[in-house]
């Protein structure tokens, strides 16, 4: 664990968490419907689609306040770590479990960093697709993050959670969103159960898709 | 402050207070462990009429400029529940842009300020004309009539119409001055207590459905003894307006029936979206146009009629 941060460290990141989440707010009036599980704390890991900048952040601003601190969002270390501004975001405000996607370390860096997050007792958050989807594809198709994660931690819950609409609210290459409402929806939970790599990631990304025609 | 609208204001604090006791017996009756939707819903409507009282409350004591940011606020949700339901696309990103961040703070100012000239027709000319405009520059052609009537007739009911509604505090009527808000008052209240009574006499009595398509909840009766109630209510109400007894009458009248139609149309685009709800801010009552559908259609006809005659 880090260690605990300054407390005037602690109250900026408090105001920049509720500007964020009333910026969110007025543009998506976004709504979490909690279709499969509980929102409750334990060995999981959230799984999304990724089509916006801003799909953590509706994940995280539908979280109920106390776990907002025990989920943490794996997110890529080259963005996070761009400028001072986002930096102090990543760390203090989301607890972003920074990983190296340029590369470099070894392969199995970033899958050890987030068992290393799960064995904390955090849950994660992470967008199987591994890059933004600015395709008309409804899901680009998973890296195998997911599975290794699965491997490295057979007991953790695999939580599918689509992220309605908010491609709309900011379609690729515009800066300004457009008002629209937004829906989170997080569905019943998966376990590897001793599949195998194809098997379960195919077995996941239907469960993503199967969620996505609900809300359509 | 007016005398008038601490009174009325006193009087509808009253009948919440009257329907949360109501609301409360007959959840510890029937629904004790929350097993009734019925109740539970009736309930979490009645705890959302607290919140809108309250807010327009303050927006009343706080006048024109706080009349004004209420409605345009509301404008701005409103816009955002029915765009969501719109075919609207990336190349029509910057038309909405305007629309939200341009055309409700513009329109809301001129009301502000009074220009009658200008904001009567900003929206059905200068908006009507401009924003297929920017949406024909990016090039995009699918469905671009749909698209463009949809946004047009979004900015139309979402803002024109609900503008309309603070507009009331500008008109100038001789004998009324620095009494406005209190034709906003006596428009949402009749407006209001027309759809809860409408859903309270069908409740009752209703037998014969009215638009069985449309609305399956409304009935024949629901809607008599709705608009029938809510028009002595209005005529009761005559203190808190320029008109006599009659004329309150029969302006409240012409509001309950506009708001049940508008109630009716905007069902339809409901059931053509295949939802139930606009939205889900409101609790219990689903979203903001499911709320205002009713004053949005009413809001600029007792406009004009009122600036006519009295103004």
């Amino acid at each position: 664990m880090t260690r605990r941060p300054s407390f005037p460290t602690r109250i900026a990141a408090g105001l920049a968490a509720a500007a964020i989440e009333l910026f969110a707010r007025l543009i998506t009036a976004v709504r979490g419907d909690w279709q499969g599980v509980e929102p409750v704390p334990g060995l999981r890991v959230y799984y999304a689609n990724h089509a916006s900048n801003g799909d953590f952040v509706l994940i995280w601003a539908v979280l109920p306040k106390r776990l907002r601190n025990r989920v943490r969002p794996v997110a890529g270390a080259d963005y996070w770590l761009g400028t001072k501004i986002k930096r102090f975001i990543g760390r203090h405000v989301f607890n972003a479990v920074l990983i190296d996607r340029v590369g470099g370390g070894p392969r199995e860096a970033p899958v050890e960093q987030m068992a290393q997050a799960l064995d904390e007792g955090s849950s994660l958050i992470i967008f199987p697709e591994g890059t933004r989807n600015l395709t008309d594809e409804v899901l680009l198709p998973f890296k195998t993050g997911l599975y290794h994660l699965a491997k490295a931690r057979p007991d953790t819950d695999f939580v599918p959670v689509w992220i309605d609409n908010l491609n709309r609210v900011m379609p690729k290459g515009e800066v300004i969103p457009v008002p629209l409402l937004c829906k989170v929806t997080f569905g019943a939970p998966h376990r590897l159960n001793g599949d195998d790599r194809d098997a379960f990631l195919a077995r996941t990304r239907d469960a993503l898709l199967a969620l996505a025609g609900d809300a359509a | 402050m007016i005398p008038d609208l601490v009174i009325l204001l006193s009087w509808i604090v009253g009948l919440l207070i009257v329907a949360s006791v109501i609301g409360g017996i007959l959840e510890k009756t029937y629904s004790a462990d929350g097993q009734n939707e019925a109740i539970e819903n009736l309930t979490a409507r009645i705890r959302a009429w607290w919140g809108m009282v309250i807010l327009i409350g303050i927006a009343f004591l706080a006048g024109r400029t706080g009349v004004v940011i209420l409605f345009a606020l509301c404008s701005f949700a409103a816009l955002r529940e029915f765009v969501t339901l719109t075919n609207v696309r990336r190349s029509d990103h910057w038309t909405l842009i305007i629309a939200f961040f341009v055309v409700i703070p513009f329109q809301y100012w001129l009301i502000w300020a009074g220009e009658y000239g200008i904001y009567s027709i900003y929206i059905p000319v200068y908006c009507f004309l401009l924003a297929p405009i920017i949406s024909a520059l990016r090039g995009e052609t699918d469905n671009f009539l749909i698209r463009v009537a949809e946004v047009q007739w979004a900015l139309m009911i979402c803002v024109f119409c609900a503008s309309h509604v603070p507009a009331l505090i500008t008109l100038e009527i001789v004998g009324f001055e620095g009494r406005g808000v209190l034709l906003i008052a006596f428009l949402i209240v009749v407006v209001q207590l027309s759809d809860v009574l409408q859903y309270v006499w069908g409740k009752l009595l209703g037998k014969h459905k009215i638009a069985p398509r449309l609305s399956p909840s409304k009935t024949v009766e629901g809607f008599v003894g709705g608009v029938a109630s809510a028009t002595l209510i209005g005529a009761s109400l005559y203190w808190i307006t320029p008109f006599t007894s009659l004329q309150a009458g029969m302006m409240a009248l012409v509001i309950a029936l506009m708001g049940f139609f508008g109630g009716l149309v905007m069902s339809a685009i409901k059931r053509d979206r295949g939802v139930k709800d606009w939205g889900h801010t409101i609790e219990g009552h689903g979203g903001f146009i499911d709320r205002l559908d009713s004053v949005v259609f009413s809001a600029p006809i007792f406009f004009h009629l009122t600036r006519y005659w009295w103004a």
